[in-house]
C-alpha cells in the first residue's frame, strides 16, 4: 500500500501530468464556451428575427429573378430559349428554420460532447501514461525504485494501478463537471429536451465507454514506454501506427480495392465504441439491390462489442509484452 | 567475524554481434561486518555490473551471493531493507525539491518520512532541502543520493563513487561520515577510483580486474604483499648523479632522475645497483626501498599504468605482462 501511495503522490507531482491535465481542461472549458457562445435559445424575438431574415431574403430572390426575366426577354437564347422555365421562388423556399441561429440540444447533441471528452481525455491520459514510466527509465529512476523494491513485476503493476486509478478519478470528476456544464448551457442557452431515465442510462453507458478509451490510451502509453524504456518510444509507435497504418495502409487498400477497406482503419474501430456502431461500405462491389431503397453498397457494421474486444486485445498484448521485458531484461 | 556479503563464481556474460564477452569471469568476494570495504577496478573491469548483479538488477549466468547470511537475489525482497545503495550517479527529477524526493522514497520503502530531515541534515543538505534539485551541483546531487541510500538506515551500505563531484571539502566530510557509519556498526561497501581516499577510510579491499578478482584483504595486508620493488638510491655528494642513471639504464633498469637522488622502479635485487655502481667506483650513500601506496598495487595488478607512448585502450588490462619479474633477478 505504501508502494501504491507512493506512485500515486509521483503521479500528481509530475509536472508533466499537471501540465497535460490543465492542458486537456482548458480544451475542454473552450469547447463548451465555445458552444455556450454560439447556441442561443429560440425566443418569440429571435423566431421574429429569422421570419424578417427569411422574408427579406425571399424578397430580395423575387427581385433577382424579375431581373433575371427582363434579361431573358431580350435575350432568350442567353437563357436556353424559353424564359418561362425561369425558376419562380415561392415563400416556402426561404422557410424561417433556416435563419434561426444555431442552438444546442442537451438530449440529441451531449453523446457528441461524450466524444470529445474522451478523446481529448484519451490523448492527455496517453501522454501522461507514457512519460510516467519514461521517463522513469529513461533518467533511472526506475532503477532507484528497484534498490528500494527489488520486486520488478510488483513495481511495474503498482505502478500502472496508480495510473489508471488516477486517469479514473480524473475522468469520472471532469464528466459530472462535463455533464453539468452542458446540461447548464442547454438550459440558459439551448435546449434540454425531454430527458427520461433510459437517455441518462444512455448518457452514462456512453459515459463508461469514454471511460474505457481513456484508460485503454493511458495503458498503451504505459506499456509502450516501458517496453522501449523511453516516453518516446510510445510518441514513435503512435506516429507510426498514424502514418503507416493509417495514411499508409488507407492508401494501399483503396488501391488494392480491398473489401470494406474502411473496417482496416482505427477512427472507424474507436468511432464503433463510442457511437456503439459503425458502419463502413463496400464502394467497389456489386451493390445489394433493394425494392425500397434501390441500390446500395455492402454494408459491414462494427458493432462496440467488436471494438471493445479489439482494445482489449491490443492492451492485454502490450502490458504482457511490458510485463515480459521488465521481469526479463537485464537494467544496465 | 561475520561476512555480511558473500560472492563466489560469479559469472555475467554478454553476446554481442562481436561475440562473446565475460563481464564477470568467476569473480569473488567477501566483505566483513562493520567494516568500510574498498572495490576497485579500472574502468569496465565488472564493478557495477558486480553492484547491479548484488542489487537483482542484471542476472547473472552463475554463481552464488549472499547479503547478511541470505542468498539473494532470491531473498533480495527481504534483506532490500537492509541495504542502501546507490549505483553510480542517479539522477533525480530536477523539478523535485530534495525533500520530496526523499519523501517518496520513504514512502516507496515504508519508511517513516521524518527520517528525510535527518538525512539531509547528516549529508548537509538541510537548509537546502525545499530547493529544487536542478539547482544543485553535481557535488550536492551526490549528497542527496548518499542521503537516500542512508534513508533506510541499513546495515550494509553500498556507495558507487560516492565522492564523485564533491569538492576537496565534501570528500573530507565523505571519509568522515564513512567512518561515523561504520563506527556506529554499519558495513560500508565502497567503489571508487580515488584510491588516496580508499587507502585512508577502508579497513579492506577488492581489487577486480577484467572481471576477476586479483586481490584482497585488509589494506595493510594487500600493501605487504606488493612491494612496490622500487629502492631510492643517494650518492656521495660531488659524484655526477646522470652518468651513474645512464650506467643502470644501460644494464636495464628503470631509472627516474631526481634533483639529489634517483629512483629504481624495477630493483627487485637492490645489490645488483651497488654492484653495478661500485665496480665503477661510485658509492651508494643511501639505498632505501620505496613503500607502495594503493595506486601502485592497483596498477601493477590491473596491468594499467600508463606507459609513454601508448594509448591504452579501457579493456586493455595486461594483467600478465606488467609487474612479473624485474630487472635484476
Amino acid at each position: 500500500m505504501s508502494l501504491y501511495r507512493a506512485e500515486t503522490r509521483r503521479l500528481t507531482k509530475r509536472r508533466l501530468t499537471r501540465i497535460f491535465v490543465v492542458l486537456a481542461l482548458l480544451a475542454l472549458t473552450a469547447v463548451a464556451a465555445g458552444t455556450a457562445l454560439i447556441s442561443k435559445q429560440h425566443t418569440p424575438q429571435v423566431l421574429a428575427a429569422a421570419q424578417a431574415d427569411a422574408d427579406a431574403a425571399y424578397q430580395e430572390q423575387l427581385r433577382y429573378t424579375a431581373e433575371d426575366k427582363k434579361r431573358c426577354e431580350v435575350d432568350p437564347a442567353q437563357y436556353g430559349g424559353n424564359c418561362d422555365n425561369l425558376w419562380q421562388p415561392t415563400q416556402q423556399d426561404f422557410p424561417a428554420e433556416s435563419y434561426l441561429p444555431p442552438i444546442f440540444d442537451f438530449r440529441d447533441g451531449f453523446p457528441d460532447m461524450v466524444v470529445v471528452l474522451a478523446a481529448l481525455l484519451a490523448l492527455a491520459a496517453f501522454v501522461v501514461g507514457a512519460s510516467f514510466v519514461g521517463v522513469e527509465w529513461r533518467t533511472g529512476g526506475m532503477m532507484n525504485l528497484l534498490l528500494w523494491r527489488p520486486q520488478r513485476l510488483r513495481v511495474l503493476s503498482t505502478k500502472l494501478a496508480a495510473l489508471l486509478v488516477g486517469l479514473t478519478t480524473l475522468t469520472v470528476l471532469t464528466a459530472a463537471v462535463w455533464t453539468v456544464a452542458f446540461w447548464a448551457i442547454g438550459k440558459y442557452r439551448g435546449e434540454v429536451g425531454r430527458l427520461t431515465s433510459g437517455v441518462w442510462q444512455s448518457f452514462g453507458l456512453t459515459g463508461l465507454r469514454a471511460l474505457g478509451l481513456v484508460l485503454v490510451a493511458g495503458a498503451l502509453g504505459f506499456g509502450l514506454a516501458s517496453i522501449g524504456r523511453h516516453t518516446a518510444a510510445a510518441f514513435g509507435v503512435a506516429l507510426g501506427v498514424v502514418v503507416v497504418f493509417q495514411f499508409g495502409l488507407g492508401a494501399v487498400l483503396e488501391m488494392a480495392k480491398v473489401k470494406f477497406a474502411q473496417a482496416y482503419l482505427l477512427p472507424y474501430w474507436i468511432g464503433a465504441w463510442m457511437y456503439k456502431k459503425q458502419e463502413v461500405f463496400d464502394y467497389n462491389a456489386p451493390c445489394d439491390f433493394s425494392a425500397t431503397n434501390g441500390c446500395e453498397p455492402p454494408m459491414f457494421t462494427i458493432t462496440w462489442q467488436m471494438a471493445g474486444g479489439l482494445m482489449a486485445g491490443v492492451v492485454a498484448l502490450v502490458l504482457i509484452a511490458a510485463m515480459w521485458t521488465m521481469r526479463s531484461r537485464d537494467l544496465t | 567475524m561475520t561476512a555480511v556479503l558473500e560472492i563466489s563464481g560469479l559469472r555475467k556474460t554478454y553476446r554481442g554481434r562481436k561475440g562473446v564477452r565475460n563481464a564477470l569471469d568467476g569473480f569473488d568476494m567477501v566483505v566483513e561486518a562493520g567494516q568500510v570495504h574498498g572495490f576497485l577496478g579500472p574502468n569496465g573491469s565488472g564493478k557495477t555490473t558486480t553492484l547491479r548483479t548484488l542489487l537483482g538488477l542484471i542476472k547473472p549466468n552463475e554463481g552464488r551471493m549472499a547479503i547478511l547470511g541470505r542468498e539473494v537475489p532470491k531473498h533480495l525482497p527481504e534483506v532490500a531493507r537492509e541495504v542502501g545503495a546507490i549505483v553510480e550517479s542517479p539522477q533525480f527529477f530536477g523539478n523535485q525539491t530534495a525533500e520530496t524526493t526523499l519523501s517518496l522514497l520513504a514512502d516507496a520503502g515504508d519508511i517513516n518520512r521524518n527520517r528525510v530531515y535527518s538525512v539531509l541534515d547528516l549529508v548537509g543538505l538541510r537548509d537546502r532541502a525545499k530547493e529544487r534539485v536542478k539547482t544543485y551541483s553535481l557535488g550536492m546531487k551526490q549528497r542527496l543520493a548518499v542521503a537516500s541510500a542512508l534513508l533506510k538506515e541499513p546495515k550494509l551500505l553500498i556507495l558507487d563513487e560516492p565522492a564523485n563531484g564533491l569538492d576537496p571539502g565534501g570528500i573530507r566530510e565523505m571519509r568522515t561520515l564513512m567512518r561515523d557509519l561504520s563506527a556506529a556498526g554499519m558495513t560500508v561497501l565502497l567503489s571508487s577510483h580515488i584510491l588516496g581516499e580508499i587507502q585512508l577510510i577502508c579497513d579492506s579491499v577488492t581489487i577486480i580486474s577484467a572481471g576477476k578478482r586479483v586481490t584482497s584483504g585488509s589494506v595493510s595486508e594487500v600493501l605487504a604483499r606488493h612491494k612496490s620493488g622500487a629502492v631510492r638510491v643517494r650518492l656521495e655528494p660531488g659524484v655526477d648523479l646522470g652518468g651513474a642513471a645512464q650506467l643502470l639504464r644501460a644494464a636495464g633498469a628503470q631509472v627516474d632522475l631526481g634533483a639529489d637522488h634517483f629512483t629504481v622502479g624495477n630493483a627487485s635485487n637492490p645489490a645488483q645497483i651497488t654492484k653495478l655502481l661500485a665496480e665503477r667506483q661510485i658509492y651508494v650513500s643511501e639505498l632505501t626501498p620505496v613503500a607502495a601506496d594503493l595506486e601502485d598495487v592497483f596498477l601493477e595488478l590491473t596491468g594499467t599504468a600508463p606507459v609513454e607512448g601508448q594509448n591504452r585502450q579501457v579493456d586493455q588490462t595486461a594483467m600478465s605482462a606488467a609487474g612479473k619479474g624485474g630487472w635484476g633477478q
